[in-house]
């Protein structure tokens, strides 16, 4: 609004002028799209997922730079699939709109790493030889070991290493590659008799009787 | 429809609870099947455990946006609590210099959906600390008074555990047979053990073996804090609330926020309960001839403090000014350590319980000690199911335990290492943490504040709470202790030593959510609100069964206590009744 406008606006309202009904004064909210709220949710936590889900936060050049620091972190290998394909960088993306105090971190920490790609290389990270981005990961994935010029990459890339670790983790892929095999109905029978024998331990008698019938 | 119109609902109750938490849900299913008429108000909506749009049970991390993060709950996206430390809308404060989180869960069952299940039995001298020590109070009733409805809620509701003899203050109960420890729980033992530390099985309130036809036994995902499809664990709605509904005794009102108590200015008798309909807006009053609250704690405080007539002035049932005063949470501090023995285990379902399978119950002498009262020790660990949070912290880690080629790296890093550290160490951390009797003092308490009012334009409370010494040495001496177990079985403690900087690790006060005292209970009417029977000493027909009457909370998690003195003062209005002296 123009300062010429708003003033317009202040003596009408000054005079006590009614300039419309007071309906009009707050518009009837839009008709809500019908939300199929899933099992577990309340509406308005459903309605705000929806509403984050519906949000971007990275640029496309920072969600590549996302993706290809996460599959540095967690690549695929013989038993499991890589970050990536766990879908590591949805979930990081989604974080950021959930947790926006991870934003300035991130974002900074991202420019962070073009910055000193393109002073040390010519180019930004995702641009880089996959040598080149090795080399950087190398200068800012040991924070004990971290030049002074290299600890704002550090804290960076823990907190790529936590976020990655994190969305891994608990993938699909992730669950698997841990051999996590509860959230099952079952009966629990106490520790494996070799598992038992392994640590050298063993129940009380009374523990083994109590479930004597 | 006029929003400043009052509704009245047409039928005169026999009794209106406020709150369907353990003590209300216990108060509605004694007194409906004992075919009294009752109203049951609760502030939240609707809740069952077993339908599936209410179930986060056997879900896994991928079903949430945020794998479970806390961002919008405060114990992460498949808790059962709906609520938590902040409430839009529902605003507390601490007066300067003090504090303390006041946590609530909006729904039926309360806070009962979410919580431990640890469902100890307070025993003979939690009741009489006054006499023993001569410092905080006695209660006007001892451990033999209750002792028969402790006995009662075991069979009825059933908890797990051990019978002992070698600790008279942890009385035993008729208990179904506890699981076995885990892996990491015999470890614990077995270190705990050699430096004079007793572990022994914990007490839960879940069906380990099947008690009745309603409810189904233990499925062993450790989930309790999900809330049981099963009906296996303890929750008031499940277990108490929805069948009290099918008594047809019941009439459960939801979205019911009680905002005063009402009474007869002539009588001084209470008439019912006026409360604000959350989804109107309305006002509206319920008729009943007994009033039984039982909203929390605070909530029970402030709803008193804030039904002021003429001949109430100070709130309903204050004339001792007590009601709000000896505030009190149970303390905690905590501690996690690394064994570097579990690394690189065999996989195995552990899931076990909701919660420990082991804890250690108060083992010393305070006499010898330069602190008043004793802690329990409730243990973690394990191959649990991977959250929000895995591997956080791993730089850390991975520099402090050799690799499987035997050499020490450096923390951090990156690739196929890594991602065989996360493996490595994955099941190898252990947790424990202390929860301690602390000393009920006037100088804690809540009260209206004068300037807030909540989004239904209810007067808010302001906490005014401090830790005193007492608690601050007990939390020394829990983390001393901490370390000595950790060492114990081999392990190493992580992070540093809480110390004198920041009260040895203490929690903030209403942090633990085992607040109780508000309204506490006494035999002298100058020094009490309530008298032994949870009875208000000023109005007769009024009743108290949440945590607000207890004089102290020991070092045991009070729900078991709620519900047993529930029973039993909803039992004394039912002879009371029938004696017509109500």
């Amino acid at each position: 609004m123009k300062r010429r406008d708003s003033l317009k606006t202040l003596s009408l309202a000054s005079f006590g002028l009614a300039v419309n009904p007071v309906e009009a004064a707050v518009p009837a909210p839009p008709d809500p799209k019908p939300l199929k709220i899933p099992g577990g949710r309340q509406k308005h936590e459903a309605e705000r997922d929806a509403k984050l889900m519906a949000e971007k936060f990275f640029t496309p050049h920072e969600l590549q730079t996302v993706t290809v620091l996460s599959d540095i972190i967690i690549p695929a290998d013989e038993r499991s699939g890589s970050a990536s394909q766990a879908g590591v960088p949805a979930f990081i993306e989604f974080m950021m709109k959930d947790q926006p105090r991870n934003q300035t971190p991130m974002r900074g920490g991202i420019k962070w790493l073009d910055n000193t790609c393109v002073k040390r290389y010519g180019k930004p990270f995702v641009l880089c030889t996959k040598a080149q981005q090795i080399d950087m990961v190398e200068q800012i994935a040991y924070p004990s070991k971290a030049t002074p010029d290299m600890t704002q990459g550090a804290s960076f890339f823990s907190m790529m290493r936590n976020m990655t670790a994190s969305g891994f983790y608990t993938s699909q892929i992730g669950i698997k590659d841990l051999g996590y095999v509860g959230n099952v109905p079952n009966q629990w029978n106490g520790v494996p008799d070799d598992v038992l024998k392994q640590y050298g331990l063993a129940y009380e008698q009374r523990e083994i009787d109590a479930w004597k019938e | 429809m006029d929003p400043f119109q009052i509704q009245k609902a047409p039928t005169q109750y026999d009794v209106v609870i406020v709150g369907s938490g353990a003590g209300g849900g216990m108060a509605a299913y004694t007194l409906a099947k004992a075919g009294a008429k009752v109203a049951l108000l609760e502030a939240g909506g609707y809740f069952d455990p077993a339908d599936p749009k209410y179930i986060t049970q056997l879900k896994w991390p991928w079903e949430s946006p945020r794998r479970g993060a806390s961002t919008t709950r405060a114990f992460g996206d498949f808790d059962a609590a709906w609520g938590g430390w902040d409430i839009e809308g529902e605003p507390y404060s601490a007066k300067q210099g003090t504090e303390f989180y006041w946590f609530r869960s909006r729904m039926l069952g309360g806070r009962t959906n979410h919580w431990g299940r640890i469902s100890m039995r307070f025993g003979p001298d939690d009741f009489r600390r006054r006499s023993l020590t001569g410092i905080g109070d006695d209660w006007p009733i001892t451990y033999d008074d209750i002792k028969p409805f402790y006995d009662r809620v075991d069979k009825m509701i059933g908890v797990f555990g051990s019978i002992e003899t070698d600790f008279p203050n942890e009385p035993n109960g008729h208990f179904l047979p506890p699981p076995k420890p885990r892996l990491h729980e015999l470890m614990l033992r077995k270190g705990a053990k050699s430096i004079g530390i007793p572990v022994i099985p914990s007490r839960l309130s879940i069906l380990t073996k099947p008690i009745n036809k309603e409810r189904g036994s233990c499925f062993y995902c450790s989930q309790c804090g999900r809330a049981c499809q099963a009906y296996a664990d303890f929750s008031s709605s499940s277990v108490l609330c929805i069948p009290a509904v099918k008594t047809g005794n019941v009439t459960l009102i939801n979205g019911a926020m009680a905002r005063e108590v009402l009474t007869d200015p002539k009588t001084g008798l209470a008439t019912g309960v006026s409360y604000v309909d959350t989804r109107t807006l309305q006002e509206v009053t319920i008729k009943a001839k007994s009033v039984i609250l039982s909203a929390s704690t605070c909530e029970t405080a402030r709803l008193l403090l804030n039904s002021k007539s003429s001949r109430f002035p100070n709130g309903l049932a204050n004339s001792s000014g007590v009601i709000g005063k000896y505030l009190n949470d149970s303390t905690g501090a905590s501690r996690s350590g690394f064994v570097p023995a579990l690394m690189d285990r065999k996989r195995y379902n552990e899931d076990g319980v909701g919660g420990m399978h082991v804890f250690t119950p108060w083992w010393l002498d305070n006499k010898k000690l330069d602190f008043p009262r004793g802690y329990h020790i409730e243990y973690g660990g394990g191959m649990g199911m991977p959250g929000y949070g895995f591997g956080g912290g791993i730089e850390n880690m991975n520099g402090r335990f050799p690799g499987r080629d035997g050499k020490m790296k450096t923390g951090g890093g990156y690739g196929a290492g890594l991602k065989d550290d996360y493996r490595r160490f994955y099941g190898a951390y252990i947790g424990m943490a202390g929860r301690g009797e602390p000393i009920p003092l006037e100088s804690n308490y809540c009260e209206i504040d004068p300037n807030s009012v909540d989004k239904y334009g209810i007067p808010t409370l302001r906490f005014h709470y401090k830790w005193s010494e007492n608690e601050i040495k007990q939390a020394k001496h829990m983390q001393d202790t901490f370390e000595e177990i950790i060492h114990s079985m081999g392990g190493t403690p992580l992070g540093n030593k809480p110390g004198p900087e920041n009260n040895y690790g203490l929690e903030a006060p209403g942090k633990i959510i085992h607040e109780v005292g508000t309204v506490r209970m006494g035999n002298d009417p100058q020094k009490s609100a309530l008298n032994k029977w949870q009875q208000a000493h000023d109005v007769k027909n009024l009743f108290v069964v949440d945590a607000a009457p207890f004089v102290s909370q020991g070092d045991k998690n009070v729900t078991w206590t709620i519900l047993a003195s529930s029973m039993r003062t909803s039992e004394y209005l039912i002879d009371e009744v029938k004696k017509k002296n109500i």
